[in-house]
């Protein structure tokens, strides 16, 4: 008989502690009367800040293991952590009032989004295939009910559900090519997988090869990559455009942990063969989410393609298979996370009960009437198109800079080339808010103090970050080192 | 000898009852011969010494799972002739991809590399060894935190599948519990004096 080992639980304490925040909430929720829903929001609010805290407070001096080595607590994760509490706060406060104007404010909402943090943290500290595809599953599952809780809306269910079978179908992929893996070396814990696959590797690396194409494609689909991209733009415009401000930043984070812990940490050996599928992926999501962004008229859709786009860069950097290479991701995955909550925390202001304002058409002449708001936009759109003085242009730079390390020139000149052809479409949201002619209906914008404060010091943040991006990029450079 | 037979009969089954699940028409067949295929895969694992696993495949898809899906296609008044609409359609291009992938993956699993050379079979168990105990011993501790987290996916399930489909709505008729237990005799029950049969002639 085994003797039963106590597992060293104060790694996984953030965890434990936002779990039973969020049952708290849950059960809170239930007997909340109507008129004080609000509490709902604050208690998810309070729960992420007592899981940041709880993060800054476990953290490591250097990184620590437990769950027989399942799970792990780097410097890479907390990072990319607390960046995921403090960016679903936003995204909590920034759809309150969208929420309660289209009579959707349900705790289900909060509730939700948290198991989908708690999804996230754990596919980041994961350090066996089964923790990732069990925290991936977590997240998903969230993700398909929030994007459906909407029941009155056609396109809500519509986009839950292709979303729901793509999305299974990726997973399936996922575990198959898992499973391929576990038959070949006997182990699901990455530390021993890396050690048995280092063995392996002067034997044949053939049934290796064959597992990774599959946990390639399962992961590409997962961040949305070309050609495996297209539930994402139907799914930003069909949910409700709380739940794409939620979609569109934290999982980012997410996906790139996932993709660090299966690609480097896993199949750092077989880098050969995965940077290759790399290149084409991330080429083929700058052509493609670059042209056809600039064919759309929903402003949903077109930040969708502009994700896409978004998403080959950061596989730049991760292919690029160098310690600097992946802090520039890793950078690039942060603040492009920053950058889009600031875009659609404007949009989702602009949403009106009963219409929503989705359409680039809808933002023109918005400088205006509300000048402050679409000075953030202009921010957020110079930040994504990758201007200087904004964050998005020192991204940019450090993730180019990693490619051309490796020297593969042409593959960044591949990529200055689609992000200027991308400045068309962000520079086309511009002129639209500040030099067409207002729309006849009058906009005004609900002035919650609380957003205005937050949504402000978001958008400055891009132009902050811009200028003084060593603080930050220092981190990224400490997750890696 | 007996175990390749073994093997052989439950692998042909399985496949077979599964090519059936997917072809034939009637949904209550269909799900009917999914319990065969399941009970087929129980049997696979079993020879794999895995008797905890094919006892919990049978309990658990066999006994709730699919009971519950013939509950629901019994009670679905589902119209399988719309279901199929644009499946020969779609069939010659859905042949194609498969076959690619096919071959693609015969060339791959058919090599030396999955031979049984490389892939060597496990050495067989004492007779006295219990794999539920050996999956007992690591689901608590090495695996307790997949495990939790497993758990919380199912409780995501229920909160998906709650706030997706209950309405409140004031037409629905339920019971109340509490109601029916605080009920006095008086609130059912009338006595009614009424002349017996036998006063009457």
């Amino acid at each position: 008989m085994t003797e039963f080992v106590q597992p060293n639980l104060i790694p996984a304490l953030p965890e434990i502690v936002m779990l039973v925040m969020t049952c708290l909430v849950l059960v809170v929720d239930l007997f909340l009367p109507q008129e004080k829903r609000g509490y709902s929001l604050f208690l998810a609010v309070a729960t992420l800040v007592l899981t940041a805290l709880t993060i800054i407070a476990v953290a490591p001096v250097d990184s620590i293991s437990s769950f027989g080595g399942s799970f792990l607590l780097d410097q890479m994760a907390v990072t990319l952590k607390l960046a995921i509490c403090v960016i679903t706060i936003l995204v909590f406060v920034y759809s309150r009032d969208y929420l309660t104007d289209h009579d959707i404010y349900k705790g289900e909402y909060y509730v939700l989004g948290l198991f989908a943090v708690l999804g996230m943290m754990i596919m980041i500290s994961a350090h066996s295939f089964l923790l990732i595809y069990l925290g991936l599953e977590l997240l998903s599952l969230s993700l398909y009910a929030m994007i459906a809780f909407n029941r009155k809306s056609l396109a809500a269910s519509e986009a839950a559900m292709k979303y729901f079978v793509l999305g299974a179908m990726a997973s399936g992929l996922l575990l198959y090519g898992i499973s391929i893996f576990y038959g070949v070396t006997g182990t699901l814990n990455i530390d021993q997988f890396a050690q048995v696959v280092n063995d392996k590797m002067s034997e044949n690396p053939i049934p290796l090869a064959f597992a990774m194409t599959f946990i390639v494609v399962g992961l590409s689909f997962k961040m949305g990559a070309v050609p495996f991209h297209m539930w994402l733009p139907d799914v930003y415009q069909g949910s409700p455009t709380s739940v794409t401000l939620f979609i569109g930043t934290a999982p980012k984070i997410a996906g790139f942990a996932m993709a660090m812990r299966l690609l480097v940490d896993g199949l750092g050996d077989l880098y050969a063969d995965w940077s290759q599928m790399l290149i084409v992926l991330a080429v083929a999501s700058m052509v493609i989410g670059n042209i056809i962004a600039i064919a759309q008229t929903n402003f949903k859709r077109m930040l969708a393609y502009s994700t896409i786009s978004h998403v080959g860069f950061i596989l730049l950097g991760i292919l690029s298979g160098t310690a600097t290479g992946y802090a520039s991701a890793m950078f690039y995955t942060l603040t492009y996370a920053i950058t889009a909550s600031v875009a659609f925390g404007v949009l989702i202001l602009l949403n009106r009960r009963g219409a929503e304002a989705e359409n680039i058409s809808d933002l023109s002449g918005l400088n205006d009437s509300n000048d402050c708001y679409a000075d953030l936009l202009a921010i957020a759109m110079f930040s994504m198109a990758g201007l200087p003085p904004t964050v998005g242009f020192y991204a940019k730079l450090s993730v180019l800079q990693s490619v051309v390390q490796i020297d593969l020139v042409w593959l960044a000149v591949v990529a200055v080339l689609f992000s200027v052809i991308g400045l068309f479409y962000y520079l086309r949201i511009v002129r639209v808010m500040y030099f067409d002619k207002p729309l006849d209906r009058e906009v005004t914008i609900k002035q919650a103090l609380d957003v205005k404060i937050l949504l402000s010091a978001n958008g400055l943040s891009l132009l902050g970050l811009g200028i003084f991006p060593s603080g930050l990029m220092a981190y990224c450079v400490l997750a890696f080192s | 000898m007996i175990e390749a037979i073994v093997f052989y009969f439950f692998a042909v089954l399985s496949v077979t009852t599964a090519t059936v699940v997917v072809t034939v028409r009637n949904p209550i067949l269909a799900a009917l011969f999914l319990v065969l295929t399941f009970f087929a895969s129980a049997a696979i694992w079993m020879t794999l010494e895995a008797e905890f696993l094919a006892i919990t495949l049978v309990l658990v898809y066999v006994g709730a799972v699919m009971v519950l899906f013939l509950f629901v296609v019994m009670m679905l008044d589902i119209n399988i002739a719309r279901m199929r609409e644009g499946f020969s359609r779609v069939l010659p291009l859905g042949i194609v991809v498969a076959v690619i992938m096919l071959a693609l993956m015969w060339s791959v699993v058919t090599s030396d590399i999955f031979s049984l050379e490389v892939m060597v079979k496990p050495a067989p168990r004492a007779a006295d060894y219990s794999n539920t105990k050996a999956l007992g011993g690591v689901l608590y501790t090495d695996y307790v935190f997949a495990f939790e987290v497993a758990a919380v996916i199912l409780l995501v399930a229920i909160i998906a599948a709650i706030s997706l489909t209950m309405r409140k709505r004031p037409q629905t008729r339920y019971q109340n519990p509490s109601d029916q237990m605080k009920v006095q005799k008086a609130d059912r029950l009338r006595i009614v004096k009424m002349p017996s049969s036998g006063e009457e002639s």
